[in-house]
């Protein structure tokens, strides 16, 4: 690989988006060539500061009133009704209604997996809109994980991955599952990453990427009795690499 | 589905996105009063296509619409000279061999690298918000986008060279007052 070659390789390589064997060969050409090295740690450089949160605009509230008012329902049609007709209506649709339950029930009753994870993504989201992302708010683990003491029957592991670019920013106390779990908050960028802990008895698994729901993206692994469940709009590689960031050693 | 869950639907599917709609609107529009417009009738227009959404990706269809409500207002309100046309051939193998070192400390100050964005051709501008503050895939950007992957890579590469240009060229000698 020559110079002219490498230079339109290195922005996918720094993205991630480069095939196996491109790697390969730009890596031996990053090692030997000192001067496409410079610009692949230039580009590395861009990344990261491009990832400033102060670049960010977020939505002002005169835009979220707008919009709000314009979401409100039409009110229903004003035609008058006789009450007998009233009566049938809603014995109707009730009927239909319970079918449809019923049938909805039977057909699509998901799977233990997949309500927890939908579970999961709601609770994620909930967090983000009630603004409620954490109970604590600190960057620092060994202030975030004595926080669960007393809270939870169970202690949580928690680390901060700021140096890989993912900084914790706090914790909260959930509820999924029928039990309490950890929240762990960690951001990248603008974007939110909840970490949901709780003890089980599966054994240790690697972190698989679980079908996205609504688009939000989720990993799932066990290690050490606990399970772990990281949610984020954030997009499916990263989210990987936070998860194996978070369970290496 | 009636007209309160379907609103109801909306509020929880698509709402959530609000910030990545406004953020993209302002970076294309360059100003709050004109992306608060774009942003505002894009979600109007995803409300009311809403039933046509059958992905999973909430945020990427949301911001498919507002590129395109983006460019529609672009069309109305600005005159088109200040369209640039760019071509997709034409990638220069330039060296940016800036000290790295000095290249950071240039990127710790945000009004300066706010400013290269913004001068950057909204072509290049709107892939680099995608990838760099969205983390979308090329592959994702090339359909929220409408171009080929191609076109996705060597946009993006054109657009970090011109902004590491503009960032370093301060430090070139004479360019200081």
């Amino acid at each position: 690989m020559n110079c002219q070659q490498a230079r339109l390789l290195i922005d996918a390589y720094a993205d991630g988006e480069l095939d196996p064997a491109g790697i390969l060969e730009l890596e031996k050409h990053l090692h030997d060539c000192p001067a496409c090295a410079l610009v692949f740690r230039n580009v590395q450089i861009l990344k990261k500061s491009l990832k400033s949160d102060s670049l960010f605009f977020t939505a002002p509230t005169e835009l979220r009133q707008k919009l709000k008012a314009e979401l409100r329902p039409q009110t229903e049609s004003t035609k008058p009704f006789r009450i007998w007709k009233w009566f049938t209506a809603v014995t109707a649709s009730a009927a239909v209604i319970c079918l449809a339950l019923l049938l909805s029930l039977v057909l699509t009753r998901p799977s233990a997996r997949q309500q927890l994870a939908q579970e999961i993504v709601s609770s994620h989201i909930r967090s983000l809109m009630a603004n409620h992302e954490m109970d604590v708010a600190s960057s620092d683990q060994h202030t975030v994980k004595p926080w669960f003491d007393g809270k939870l029957d169970f202690s949580p592991p928690v680390k901060d991955l700021a140096a890989q670019g993912f900084p914790l920013t706090g914790g909260r106390l959930d509820y999924l599952g029928n039990r309490a779990v950890a929240a762990l908050v960690f951001h990248r960028a603008k974007h939110v990453i909840n970490l949901f802990v709780w003890p089980t008895k599966e054994g240790d698994s690697e972190p698989a990427v679980v079908v996205p729901i609504n688009g939000y993206n989720l990993i799932h692994w066990a290690r050490g009795g606990m399970t772990f469940w990281a949610v984020s709009d954030l997009n499916e590689r990263e989210l990987m690499e936070f998860a194996r960031d978070f369970g290496a050693n | 589905m009636d007209e309160r869950e379907r609103l109801k639907s909306f509020e929880q599917t698509v709402l959530p996105h609000l910030d990545a709609a406004y953020n993209l609107a302002r970076w294309l529009a360059g100003n709050d009063h004109d992306a608060q417009d774009v942003a505002q009738e894009a979600c109007l227009r995803a409300l009311k296509f809403f039933g046509s959404f059958r992905g999973d990706n909430a945020r990427a269809w949301l911001l498919t619409i507002v590129r395109n409500t983006f460019y529609t207002w672009l069309r109305k309100n600005r005159p088109p000279q200040n369209v640039i046309e760019i071509g997709e051939e034409g990638l220069a193998v330039e060296d940016v061999t800036v000290n790295a070192e000095i290249l950071n400390s240039r990127l710790a100050d945000t009004e300066t690298i706010r400013h290269a964005i913004e001068e950057l051709p909204v072509e290049f501008r709107e892939i680099v918000i995608l990838r760099e503050m969205e983390g979308f895939s090329y592959k994702e950007i090339a359909g929220l986008a409408d171009v080929p992957i191609g076109t996705v890579m060597s946009r993006l590469t054109r657009a970090r060279r011109q902004l590491q240009k503009r960032l370093a060229g301060e430090f070139k000698p004479g360019a200081k007052p």
